[in-house]
């Protein structure tokens, strides 16, 4: 009797277990396939490609990402790379000081600027598109990388705030008040304890404003003209070429955004393993 | 090495006064205790010597010197925290040597300090370490390191004892106690233990609600409460205390409370002689009541009363009896362990000598 009900509670366990599993894997192949997918078909030979007989292809070539390099992608991802650097550092150097400020101080009209900041958010970017391209020509920052990195960094500078107040109200008080027992200024304090300890938060901060300007298309669009960014420049060349060459576009659009991640999160974990308990 | 002095210091926060008009003198070398109920303004006014808070009104001086507008690395102090504060992104050597290289001290004689204060704190061998490898106690013997490897002139300390648990705090009170005679830093200790108060402190300064109640040697604060909350805020058990009416019987003052009389003697005619036929709060700590049957032989003024007991706590090296007395439970230590039944008469005898009789108007003691 007993042994019955103790093989039905192994059969629930292992039962259990295989659910778990089963859902993770389809949540992995959701997210895997339409990369995998992606990939081999930027490499996939054309004829291999239209066969109605092959569907995994056996011949690959590199000649769409070269047709795409003759094109000017090369060029697209070092404005991209440009523009996605020129946001990081001009949404951290306006986003940093007011994270911190959000965190660390008490101040009237804080909660109704942070609901400011979070409806800033709420406006769709392309109600702003044409009065942003009249204002740019008068500047003359149309066509510019600057230009691009400026209405990328009012879209994440919102988040960078955000995110940077929150790492930023995770350290605690009393180690930069050591810091202050112990000698330092308070802006030594922010650069030798503070922003040690917030750097793997920062770093992940970056990544996501990195991303965010890396896949932005819609303003890079409307704001260039000859210095297109990645995105722009897939849209506006890849997307009439024939469809290999649309995934040979989307391939060297993921990679480099892998890169830059796998990377950082490397990076992220070690510093995280020795900061946190 | 450097007294301190506080004159007059208010803060407020808001609406709230934290602290309420303190005036306070610490002496060259001194370990002193803020002891008082979480609340009290104790930790604002350690924050405001260390110049972490500025205060409203008042004065901050050490020595000679007024610190009050100064930023806390002007003022020569050390810090050991609540939370111990010890940064986690460096190593242990680098946690205590970092006060030492901001004040730019040659690399050898940097060595020569953290290996001093490791040795003193008996942590040498975790140096290499990172905070987070540490448990709690080895925490806070690395914030003490780092406290002390400057060679301050005032150490201030927040409840560093209060996240380490029941064993270790007793275990580290003595050995911070000893340390700090060793080096004979001046030192203002905040806690809200009466215990380590009373063990730690060279001089204990008492608040409530802002304002120091009184400040004395241990034995002073225990024995003689200048005020009610002194009194009932030092000692477990509690003191008890119950209201009386002072009378004048045959020329001897007696105080009558609702179950009992209690006969004063005649040296008591002159301090109460403004209180007769008025209401005083009366309190006698559990361990000057005695049963009558264990009184002691030098007892030289006792007076009886009698009542039934409510509630026993044997604690083993103590036996603490709750004793109801009609309308009043009073509470009875003697120590040693002893069976007593519950619900049995007693007779117990107060020592009158260690009795405290306070005004019931602004509750300072009158004897």
């Amino acid at each position: 009797m007993s042994e019955r009900k103790e093989s039905g509670d192994i059969v629930k366990y292992y039962l259990r277990k295989i659910i778990v599993a089963g859902l993770v894997i389809i949540v992995v192949l959701w997210i895997a396939t339409p990369f995998v997918i992606s990939i081999i078909y930027a490499f996939s030979d054309p004829d291999q490609y239209f066969s109605k007989e092959i569907i995994l292809p056996t011949l690959y070539t590199l000649e769409h990402v070269h047709k795409l390099f003759a094109l000017g992608a090369m060029q697209a991802i070092m404005n991209s790379i440009m523009v996605a650097v020129m946001t990081i550092i001009l949404s951290f150097a306006l986003g940093l000081p007011a994270g911190y400020a959000f965190a660390r101080y008490v101040f009237p009209g804080k909660d109704s600027l942070k609901l400011l900041i979070v409806g800033l958010r709420m406006f769709p970017i392309i109600i702003i598109a044409v009065p942003l391209v009249t204002l740019y020509i008068r500047l003359g920052l149309n066509d510019t990388l600057l230009g691009v990195a400026l209405a990328h960094t009012a879209m994440a500078l919102p988040f960078v705030i955000l995110i940077t107040s929150s790492i930023f109200a995770g350290i605690p008080k009393d180690l930069e008040e050591a810091g202050l027992v112990f000698g330092l200024t308070r802006t030594e304090v922010f650069l030798r304890i503070t922003l040690p300890l917030a750097l793997p938060g920062l770093t992940a901060a970056a990544i996501f404003t990195f991303i965010m300007s890396w896949n932005e298309v819609f303003i890079a669009s409307v704001l260039t003209l000859t210095n297109r960014t990645l995105p722009a420049f897939i849209l506006t060349s890849a997307m009439a070429a024939t469809d290999f060459i649309k995934f040979a576009a989307s391939f060297i659009m993921i990679l480099p955004a892998m890169i830059f991640v796998f990377i950082a999160r490397r990076y992220l974990i070690a510093m995280w393993g020795i900061t946190l308990r | 090495m450097v007294d301190v002095h506080l004159r007059g210091i208010v803060k407020r926060f808001g609406k709230t006064v934290a602290v309420n008009g303190i005036d306070l003198d610490v002496n060259d070398g001194e370990f002193i205790v803020l002891l008082g109920p979480s609340g009290c303004g104790k930790t604002t006014t350690l924050r405001i010597i260390a110049g972490l808070e500025k205060p409203d009104a008042g004065r901050v001086i050490f020595g000679d010197r007024d610190v009050t507008y100064l930023p806390p690395r002007e003022r020569n102090i050390s810090m050991v925290f609540q939370s111990y504060a010890v940064w986690p992104h460096m190593k242990v050597y680098d946690n205590i040597a970092f006060p030492l290289k901001i004040k730019k001290y040659p690399r050898e004689e940097i060595d020569k300090k953290v290996k001093w204060a490791a040795e003193l704190l008996q942590i040498s061998e975790l140096l290499d370490r990172y905070p987070h490898q540490l448990s709690g106690g080895q925490r806070q013997r690395v914030a003490v390191a780092r406290a002390i490897v400057v060679e301050p002139a005032v150490l201030l300390m927040d409840e560093p004892l209060s996240n380490l648990d029941a064993l270790l705090r007793v275990k580290m009170r003595s050995e911070l106690k000893k340390l700090q005679r060793r080096i004979k830093v001046t030192t203002i200790y905040v806690t809200h233990d009466q215990v380590e108060a009373m063990t730690m402190g060279d001089r204990i300064a008492v608040m409530n609600q802002g304002k120091i109640m009184q400040v004395g040697t241990p034995e002073e604060i225990y024995n003689k409460p200048a005020n009610l909350f002194v009194a009932g805020f030092v000692g477990t058990p509690q003191m008890n205390f119950f209201e009386a009416t002072v009378s004048l019987k045959d020329d001897n003052i007696v105080l009558e409370t609702q179950d009992f009389t209690i006969p004063l003697g005649r040296e008591f005619r002159e301090i109460l002689a403004d209180y007769i036929n008025k209401s005083v709060i009366v309190g006698i700590r559990p361990e000057h009541i005695y049963p009558k049957t264990m009184r002691p032989s030098t007892l030289k003024k006792a007076s009886d009363i009698s009542g039934v007991i409510d509630f026993v706590e044997a604690l083993g090296s103590d036996t603490i009896i709750h004793v109801n007395t009609g309308n009043m439970i009073i509470v009875v230590k003697i120590s040693g362990s002893h069976r007593f039944e519950i619900g049995s008469p007693i007779d117990l005898s107060l020592d009158l000598d260690k009795l405290h009789i306070f005004r019931k108007s602004d509750e300072k003691a009158i004897v």
